[in-house]
């Protein structure tokens, strides 16, 4: 049974969810899973590390690793590897992720391939990613010889079932010593507390239809009572409305979640790309026409100042 | 003091996408390139860098089909860049590749005093050349970097992280920096600009030279796919609250997302 090297990241003492279904991935097949956890806080999953299929647990929970630093990171990762026999690690796509796997693949002379959206471990390898933002997908070829680093993005494969009696082995390995050259000064918190639009499960987006900044609280409303983390066109970020970080499409995030949102956004091209690969699109807009309409699953031709105020009602009644 | 800019030239992104017909890449018939659009702010940092450092010479390095990124390094000349360097490659390298040869054909010129780069490139979205070239060139590296002061020995920056958080970050030494939207404004390349453009040095190196060939790729991509036609859109009727109503219901009872 070989290795898999599955990177887990955590969020308040919980894995995160894209780990977990990358555990649930290698479990389902049958791999033997060494999961990685780096940082203090990483100590406490362990057990949901085992409970979802680690068969090894290997931790550095040096404070230096509280926050990411890819220099720390790298060293870290490197230690934790290098007497280790694998030839697929994965790794959720996150903000950190793909930071820090590029510099490891170069390190290791190893493929690396991010925002993956399907893979099968089953029968060899099989792995697809999106290409120009989601106009299209392709097939990643590995060369045979070279390990592998799969960067998957969240919300595309399921969790498996939980097994409370599974238990992993756990060893702790010491962080080598690095010149560092590369300090992080300051963490700024932003506005939103909110999981990232990359990984968030539920998104609700805003246009141009909004009319002004003050309008996006409308969404936030709606946004709140779904749990959702709301995203922008690239139009209203263009015109300061929100910030960049906010924006959805192929000069801005690329998102796949469950359930898509968008409001009052008639649908450009490289907006269209970013969002794609959503499973759920719910389109709100008073032009019949919008292009948004072709790709979504659910459409309201109305009035969003009327229609999103009652979805919050209707949404609070269901999920209350 | 050298200063080099790493660009790609890409499909613009009002490019409608089709495949070839044995679908291992996509159909470039009639393709509009553009350059990168993450890659302009990294043309544009370098020259306001050059702007306050007079002495400093900015230097654009591109890989792939010659005759299309000799178009994008014309781009960045008529910037304001100083001179180009042309890797004439295929398209198909991948970003390991891709860095190995960036990182080579700077070792061979002057040493670096600050990199920048694209965060990523809008075609394959990898994210990964400008870290691994950081790699390759053992150089300190941010990416996502949306704001920057360049200081003697050291650059302070700040970069975008997860849910609009941001990190300000120092890096010691030379560095390679990715760059974010909102870093700066890029400038339009002027027509005395471009006129310039076409008497600066622009020097073609071969791959081989750089000691890397295509087999140095550690993956490829292949059986190209569109998206899957979705079925048509099923529109709601009634008013405001009928039609709230029935998507609660239908987000509930049929796709089962909430």
């Amino acid at each position: 049974m070989s290795n898999v090297v599955v990177f887990c990241e955590s969020q308040n003492g919980k894995v995160k969810k894209g780990s977990l279904e990358l555990l649930s991935a290698a479990r389902g097949a049958g791999k033997n899973i060494v999961a990685i956890g780096l940082g203090p806080a990483a100590k406490e999953t362990t057990d949901e590390l085992a409970h979802y299929g680690a068969k090894n647990v290997m931790l550095c929970s040096d404070e230096k690793l509280s926050n990411y630093n890819p220099q720390l990171y790298l060293a870290a990762m490197l230690e934790a590897l290098k007497d280790l026999d694998f030839e697929v690690l994965l790794a959720s796509s996150s903000v950190l992720a793909r930071d820090l796997f590029p510099r490891l693949a170069a390190k290791l002379e190893a493929a690396v391939t991010s925002d993956c959206t399907e893979l099968d471990l089953n029968s060899g390898l099989q792995v697809r990613r999106p290409m120009y933002a989601g106009k299209c997908t392709a097939q990643v070829d590995f060369k045979d010889s070279a390990k592998k680093i799969i960067l998957m993005r969240p919300n595309q494969l399921p969790v498996g079932s939980v097994d409370n009696s599974a238990t992993a082995e756990v060893s702790e390995f010491a962080l080598p010593a690095v010149d560092l050259k590369t300090i992080v000064k300051e963490v700024v918190k932003g506005a939103s507390e909110k999981i990232d639009l990359t990984e968030a499960n539920i998104i609700v987006s805003g246009g141009r239809g909004l009319k002004e900044a003050a309008n996006f609280k409308m969404l936030e409303d709606l946004a709140d009572t779904l749990g959702a983390t709301v995203g922008a066109s690239r139009a209203v970020c263009d015109a300061g409305w929100v910030p960049h970080s906010m924006q959805v499409g192929q000069t801005g995030k690329t998102v796949a979640p469950t359930l898509y949102i968008a409001v009052g956004i008639s649908g450009a091209i490289q907006h269209l790309a970013g969002m794609n690969g959503s499973k759920v699109i719910v389109a709100i807009n008073n032009d019949p026409e919008a292009p948004i309409f072709q790709k979504a699953t659910y459409g309201i031709v109305g009035d969003a100042f009327e229609v999103v105020p009652k979805l919050t009602e209707e949404f609070k009644k269901l999920l209350n | 003091m050298r200063v080099y800019v790493c660009i790609k030239q890409v499909p613009d992104t009002e490019t409608k996408i089709k495949l070839n017909a044995d679908k291992s890449y996509i159909d470039t018939t009639g393709i509009k390139w553009v350059m990168n659009p993450y890659d302009e702010y990294a043309v544009e940092e370098a020259l306001k860098y050059k702007q306050s450092h007079p002495s400093a010479n900015v230097t654009v390095v591109s890989l792939g089909p010659k005759k299309r990124v000799t178009e994008a390094l014309r781009t960045a000349l008529a910037m304001g860049a100083d001179d180009a360097l042309l890797i004439d490659a295929p398209e198909t390298l991948d970003s390991f590749a891709t860095a190995k040869s960036l990182a080579q054909a700077i070792k061979n010129e002057e040493a670096p005093h600050l990199i920048f780069t694209g965060k990523l490139a809008i075609d394959d979205n990898a994210s990964s050349v400008s870290q691994q070239l950081a790699e390759f060139l053992g150089l300190q590296h941010t990416t996502v970097v949306s704001k920057l002061e360049v200081g003697t020995n050291e650059v302070t920056l700040e970069r975008e992280i997860e849910g609009g958080s941001r990190e300000v970050v120092q890096l010691l030494g030379p560095a390679v920096i990715g760059a974010n939207k909102g870093l700066n404004q890029p400038r339009y390349a002027s027509l005395p600009g471009i006129m310039k453009a076409k008497k600066k040095p622009l020097k073609e190196i071969e791959l081989s030279s750089l000691g890397v060939t295509e087999s140095d790729s550690k993956l490829n991509y292949t059986n190209f796919a569109l998206p899957p036609e979705k079925p048509p859109v099923k529109i709601l009727e009634g008013d405001a609250g009928a039609q709230a109503e029935s998507l609660a219901k239908l987000l509930r009872e049929e796709a089962k997302v909430i």
